[in-house]
């Protein structure tokens, strides 16, 4: 569903992403995991269209969209939940999600442009959005000023915001930092049904590696860059390259 | 064990919120102090109130004896309270090196910077050495954390105050931050930590105190929370067995 090929890109004289290429299919969930700065943020980067590759190729569904524009990626069902907060930011929790949901009814041709439709359908994506606060559990802050979160309850946000436009590819950059720890499994289990549905491709950078072993089918691991081992999560963490490079095994004891 | 640090019934507002509903915190000298508890329970308002960042409606926090509620930041930090925010605060367009000048009060050129100190730092995290003369928004967002981090303790501070520092930092990273942490203790500084990993909290907490709903409702001992699951369940709504 999603290809990259030879995916690279150069600041400078550094190469932050390093001829990647990885094919991911529907239904699976994949975990990107390296050391900080290893490439895992460009390479979401380069995959949403947030930056321009130097060299290679994103295919999604077949078609080269390695020119496209961000906001064309996501009309073609590319999805992101940001590392950085990107909300509105003085509109409500609740507007915030309504505002999602509507954005994919009427990029989905499924509401019209005129105040009249607009009117109608405003209540049905209310509740909708409500009823994605209740998963993530926002609801009693549906109507707080989205700046005003605190910074776990916008990581909360975000997910809603994803969840609402629903795209073919969900990208989630640390869903769970800063994130308390009670809170921690109510995203787990919102990623969880999502990848229950089988028809969703699903990428996840998470540094907790009890989190990556629990939901990961598969673990690519960058490391400066490149791509150093990927395949069926036991065997990447045992490698040599994940214990030293990624979990400092050999540098440090486990603490 | 006297206080460093004390807070008594502080109270803080953000425009029409009100946040902290009187906090009651002593930092004991020498020690970590853990600041435990729910999104939204106030532990980074507190954080930005001791600093000045908000103002204390109402309260009194004492600094080696003496008050600075209504103190600018700058005074505050100049009292030798260095802070790591949620937010890192880095400087994008400043080099690496930049960055860390303009926090070491002594140093105004980088032959100034303490070396030995520097090179401490860079044992801990290597990429600030790798990417010394690059602007600090090229860094990613766990080595902005790093250089946030090393901001603070590039200088010794009598206390820092420290707003969940494994946020995006990968597993090793994470130890060498804990292993850095122990060796400041051990110099002496004195650290109220906000940090949601367990592992991080029981590696460094010697005491705790656990904020709901903008107050401190309970202050102990680290290790008696750390082995009483069943007061976890009540304050923190788990327990830290089930979360390693």
């Amino acid at each position: 569903m999603l290809e990259t090929r030879d995916l690279t890109i150069r600041f400078g004289g550094h190469v932050a992403v390093d001829r990647v290429s990885c094919r991911f299919e529907a239904g699976t969930l994949t975990a990107i995991v390296g050391p900080n700065g290893a490439g895992k943020t460009t390479l979401f980067n380069l995959i949403s269209g947030q930056l321009p590759a130097s060299e290679g190729q994103v295919l999604l569904a077949g078609e080269d969209i390695t020119r496209l524009p961000a906001p064309l990626r996501t009309r073609r069902g590319l999805g992101r939940a940001f590392q950085l907060t990107q909300l509105f930011p003085k509109l409500s929790v609740q507007e915030n999600v309504r505002l999602a949901v509507q954005a994919r009814e009427q990029g989905r041709g499924n509401a019209g442009l005129d105040l009249l439709r607009v009117w109608l359908d405003r209540k049905d994506w209310i509740t909708e959005a409500q009823g994605l606060l209740d998963a993530v559990r926002l609801a009693d802050k549906r109507d707080a000023v989205a700046a005003s979160l605190p910074h776990g309850d916008q990581r909360k946000l975000e997910v809603a915001l994803l969840m609402a436009l629903d795209p073919k590819v969900y990208m989630f950059d640390e869903p769970t930092a800063g994130m308390s720890v009670d809170e921690v499994p109510v995203v787990l289990e919102l990623i969880r049904a999502l990848k229950a549905r089988r028809d969703r491709l699903i990428l996840l950078v998470e540094h907790k590696m009890d989190v990556v072993r629990e939901l990961a089918d598969r673990i690519v691991v960058l490391h400066n860059g490149a791509l150093v081992a990927d395949g069926e999560p036991a065997a990447v963490i045992a490698s040599p390259v994940v214990q030293q490079a990624y979990l400092g095994m050999a540098a440090e004891e486990p603490a | 064990m006297t206080a460093l640090l004390q807070l008594q019934g502080v109270h803080t507002h953000i425009g029409a919120y009100h946040i902290l509903h009187g906090v009651d915190l002593d930092v004991p000298e020498g020690e970590v102090t853990m600041l435990l508890g729910r999104n939204g329970a106030g532990k980074s308002t507190t954080l930005r109130t001791i600093m000045g960042l908000w103002r204390a409606s109402q309260g009194r926090i004492d600094f080696k004896g003496r008050p600075i509620q209504g103190q600018r930041t700058p005074e505050i930090a100049q009292a030798g309270i260095g802070y790591v925010p949620e937010t890192m605060g880095i400087f994008s367009d400043l080099t690496v090196r930049e960055n860390l000048l303009l926090a070491a009060r002594q140093a105004r050129r980088a032959e100034d910077l303490d070396t030995q100190r520097l090179e401490w730092i860079f044992g801990f995290f290597p990429a600030l050495q790798k990417f010394w003369l690059f602007p600090a928004g090229k860094l990613s967002g766990g080595q902005k954390q790093m250089l946030a981090i090393a901001r603070a303790i590039i200088e010794p501070r009598a206390l820092l105050l420290i707003d969940e520092p494994s946020k995006g930092l990968a597993p090793s990273i994470v130890n060498n931050l804990i292993a850095a942490l122990r060796e400041l203790k051990a110099q002496a500084s004195t650290i109220l930590l906000v940090e949601q990993n367990f592992q991080m909290a029981r590696a460094l907490g010697d005491s705790v105190a656990v904020m709901d709903d903008g107050r401190v409702v309970h202050h102990g001992r680290m290790a008696e929370l750390g082995d009483d699951e069943g007061l976890q369940q009540r304050l923190l709504g788990l327990s830290l067995a089930v979360h390693p």
